[in-house]
Parts: C-alpha cells; structure tokens; sequence
C-alpha cells in the first residue's frame, strides 16, 4: 500500500516545527511503528535525519509509543497503542496526519518525542506505598473481594501514555491521575495513606501546569488502556474528603 | 484560611464551586419558570402582578436574590478562569482536530455560558430593571380588587416587549445556548462532586436530558406565546 505521510518535524523545543510530506510503501500486515521504520529506513538512505519517535516495548505495555494520529491519539482504534496498531486499518492512498501529544506540560523534545516527566513527578509526589506490606507471603494472609481486587485491577491497567492528556481539549491529567490515586487507594496496604496522597498528587497535577477536567470524555475514548471517567469521580470525592474532613490544616 | 484558600483554587476545589452554583443556578430555573407560568392565567395579568410584586418586596426573597446574583457572578467568573487556564494548558492546536469522541456543548460550556449571560443581560435590563428601579414612566401602576396597594403593571411591559420580534429571537438563541449548557452541564455538575454511581448515573443522565430540552422549551413557549397573541 502506498500512504502519504504528513509528520511533525520539530529539530528541538526551541525551534518552530512544521508538517512536512513523505511518500512510504508499507503493507497491511506491519504496525504503524514498523512503517515508521520503513520510512526511517529510507530517509537514512537519503541520508536525511530521521524521525524521532519513542517506542520501547512493542506488545502495549510500556506506554511510550506515543503519537497522534489523524487527530487521535494511538490512532482510531479503542484500546490500542500505538504499536498494537497496525496498518490494515489504514487504505492504499491514504494521507495520514501523525502530530506529537499537545500538551503546555508535555513540551516537544523533538518530532514526535515529548518530555512526559511531568507525569513522573506527579508519581513521586504520592504514587506509592510507603507503610511496610511485608513479605510476598502476606499479599496472600490479606482477604481482599474478588470485585475490589478487579477494581483496582483495572486502574492499575494505565501505562501513564499520556493519550489522556494528548486527547484532552484541556490538557488535563485527571485520568492518568485519578487511575493510579484509585489503583492504590482502593488495596488495603494503600488505603492507609490515601487522604495524603491524593492531596499530594492533585497538588503536584496543578503546579505542573496541566488543565481542570471539564468532563468531556476525550480522554476515556483515547485510553489505550480503556480506563474509565469514574475514576475521576472516584479521585474527587477522595480529594474532598481529604481536604474538608481530614484534621490536618494544609 | 490557607487550607481553605488552598482548597478552593486547587483544581478540584475550582470545579466544585462551579458544580455548586451551577446546580443552585438550575434550582433557580425551576422556581423562575413556575412563577413565570402565571403569565398564562387569563386574568390580564393580575396573578403575575401581584406575584411580580411580592417577589421585589419580600424580605426573605430579597436575601436569596442577592445570593442568585452572587452565584451567577461566580459561575461566570469561575467559568471563565477554567476557559483562559484550560486553554493555556493545551498550548497549541492540532493540525487535524477529533471532534468524534466529544459533543459540541462539552467543548464550548464557555461559549455558551457567554450567550446565556448576554441573554441575562437583554433580560434583566428589560425586565428586572425596569421593575426594580424605573419609576411610573417605565411601568404602569395598577390596582386589583381585593389588593389594595397598587402594583407595576410588568404584565403589560412583558407583552409589549414580546411584540418585537427581534428581542423573541435574542430569547430564542439565549434559551438554546442555555438548552446546550445544562446538557452538558447537568450531569457534569454531578461528576465534578464525585456523584458517578453504576445504579444511579443512568437516571442523572436521563433527567439532565429531559431538564434541558423541557425546561429551556418551556421558557421558549412564553416570548412565543405573547408575540402570536397580542
Ligand atoms: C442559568 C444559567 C446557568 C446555569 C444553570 C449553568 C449551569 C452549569 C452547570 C450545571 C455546569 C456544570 C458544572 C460542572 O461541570 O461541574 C456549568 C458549567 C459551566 N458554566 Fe454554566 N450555567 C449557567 C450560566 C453560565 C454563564 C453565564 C457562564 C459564563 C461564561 C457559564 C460558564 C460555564 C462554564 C465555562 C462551565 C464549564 C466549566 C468546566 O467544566 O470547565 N455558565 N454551568
Ligand atoms: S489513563 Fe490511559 S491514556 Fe492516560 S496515561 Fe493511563 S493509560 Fe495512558
Ligand atoms: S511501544 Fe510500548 S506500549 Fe507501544
């Protein structure tokens, strides 16, 4: 199949980057990073500069293949990353658009490559357990609910991508947030510090200069991980609660 | 007060005022349009009169009103903070947008809060205005049997006014922003309190929708009626 390619070339974040055309041969069976190799291939030939992309895994699971596609973050498919995308979905002759995520928080580190660290921040901040859960043995002493475990199972899915954020007319990073404020807080060896983490975490969101959540569900359709708005209902009663009820005055 | 103040421009906390008075602001809908229904009563406006005049004299109703126009302040300031913060955390635009996953109004409650609150304008200036502050040459002053003090006669300004078609359509094109905004903003204002609930959800969602094409339409009927009638 033959595409046009239309890609964002951005040599670093200082300078003014632009949509520049290519013509690739790929065929049906490749994922939309292989064609991107193939395109790689040829501009190395041509000895031209390549374009940067971040991928690492391939199978879905690390979270940084990350592009938008047609307007789409991970492209047009529900529940899929990048990689897991592949290029039978897309017609010979296609023009496809690919752009890196937008965000004011997500600055470009170059082409489709962005600095995602404010997420990682936003993890050091409160994203994990600090009581003692003892040894892997006593995982299984702790009687947790089939549907509780499932629950939390299912926040805990997020690969912190940032689609959400990319797919958000406001950048916000309430459902990155809110899936791992509820994959921790709903286990009981995390429960014990919700109240501060959530705090914590909503606290370190705001200074990172992400937007508030307008409920609009872009980021619930573009989640490679499909992860639900009621978590964030879930993240603001919990934020609530620690800011209305809780003793501590900060 | 820090925590306080802490709480309330976290961006939580910004989206919990907005859920509030958008809420309060939808109880006021509510009352606004049953008093308004008076208007129907074949009476040439004497329930509306005297409920017109209870409702800009009573001391009680006075205390709320201030709270009504506090709110509709901060709903509209608060709101347009979220716009100008939202925006600046987007940055730039994609070159190809996906309007498929959202709706229109959830993309534009800022838009179309802005024509609501220019309707509110048109409407206040005309009516509440006028009924607040004009003297005998804005309105007319009648008497009722059974009533002895003289009340406005809004009644006729109502009908008077309605008799111009262009201000019908400003309320037209208000109503509709407004039918927009509560379809989005109904079962928003629940999702930002943390209310999302596999038993309940559905039936928010069902009532938000029925609410902001019933009662928007509801309104609608009166500038409608007045100007086909008179
Ligand atoms: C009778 C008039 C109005 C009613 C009943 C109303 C109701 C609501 C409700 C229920 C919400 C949802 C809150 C949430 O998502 O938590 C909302 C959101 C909003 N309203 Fe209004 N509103 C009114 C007038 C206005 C006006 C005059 C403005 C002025 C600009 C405005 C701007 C906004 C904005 C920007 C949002 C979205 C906030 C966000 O989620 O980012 N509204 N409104
Ligand atoms: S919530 Fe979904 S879209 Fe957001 S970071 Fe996690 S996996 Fe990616
Ligand atoms: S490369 Fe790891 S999720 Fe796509």
């Amino acid at each position: 199949m033959k595409l046009t390619l239309k890609v964002w070339r951005q040599q670093n974040n200082a300078s003014k980057g632009a949509l520049e055309s290519y013509q690739v041969e790929a065929n049906e069976h490749m994922s939309f990073l292989e064609m991107l190799d193939v395109l790689n291939q040829s501009l190395v030939e041509e000895k031209k500069v390549p374009v940067a992309f971040e991928h690492d895994c391939r199978e879905g699971i690390c979270g940084s293949c990350n592009m938008v596609i047609n307007g789409r973050p991970h492209g047009p498919n529900q529940g899929t990353t990048t990689c897991q995308l592949h290029m039978r979905y897309f017609k010979d002759g296609d023009t496809i658009v690919v752009e890196p995520w937008r965000a004011k928080a997500f600055p470009v580190i170059k082409d489709l490559v962005v600095d995602r660290s404010s997420l990682d921040r936003i993890i050091q901040s409160g994203g994990y357990i600090s009581v003692n859960t003892g040894q892997a043995q006593d995982a299984n002493a702790i009687a947790i609910e089939k549907d509780r475990a499932a629950h939390a199972f299912d926040a805990a899915a997020c690969i912190g991508c940032g689609a959400c954020v990319a797919a958000c007319p406001n950048g916000s990073a309430m459902l990155f947030t809110a899936a791992k404020v509820v994959h921790l807080g709903t286990m009981p060896q995390g429960e014990v510090e919700e109240s501060t983490r959530v705090q914590a975490m909503v606290n370190q969101m705001d200074e990172e200069g992400f937007g508030m959540c307008s409920n609009t569900g872009a980021c619930e359709a573009d989640c490679p991980k499909e992860i639900s708005l009621t978590n964030i209902a879930e993240m603001n009663r919990a934020y609530l609660a620690a800011s209305l009820g809780s003793q501590k005055k900060s | 007060m820090s925590w306080f103040s802490n709480f309330l421009t976290s961006s939580i906390g910004r989206k919990l005022i907005m859920s509030l008075t958008g809420l309060f602001l939808i109880s006021f809908l509510i009352i606004h349009l049953i008093g308004n229904l008076q208007l129907f009563y074949d009476d040439g406006g004497q329930a509306f009169n005297i409920y017109a005049a209870f409702m800009t004299s009573n001391p009680l109703i006075k205390f709320v009103s201030i709270g009504l126009y506090f709110f509709i302040l901060l709903h509209t300031v608060q709101g347009l903070i979220l716009w100008s913060k939202n925006k600046a955390a987007k940055g730039s635009k994609y070159a190809v947008s996906n309007t498929k996953t959202t709706s229109f109004a959830s993309r534009n409650m800022a838009l179309l809060g802005t024509f609501v609150l220019a309707f509110l304008f048109i409407h206040m200036g005309d009516f509440w205005f006028k009924m607040k502050f004009g003297g005998s040459d804005a309105l007319n002053m009648v008497t009722y049997p059974g009533h002895e003090t003289a009340v406005k006669d809004l009644y006729e300004k109502v009908a008077y006014s309605f008799s111009n078609p262009l201000l019908v359509l400003a309320y037209l094109v208000g109503l509709l922003a407004l039918a927009f905004h509560l379809m989005h903003g109904f079962q928003s204002a629940f999702q930002s309190l943390g209310i999302n609930h596999k038993k309940y959800t559905p039936l928010i969602q069902m009532i938000g929708l029925a609410f902001s094409i019933i009662v928007p339409l509801a309104y609608a009927i009166i500038p409608i009626f007045f100007f086909f009638n008179r």
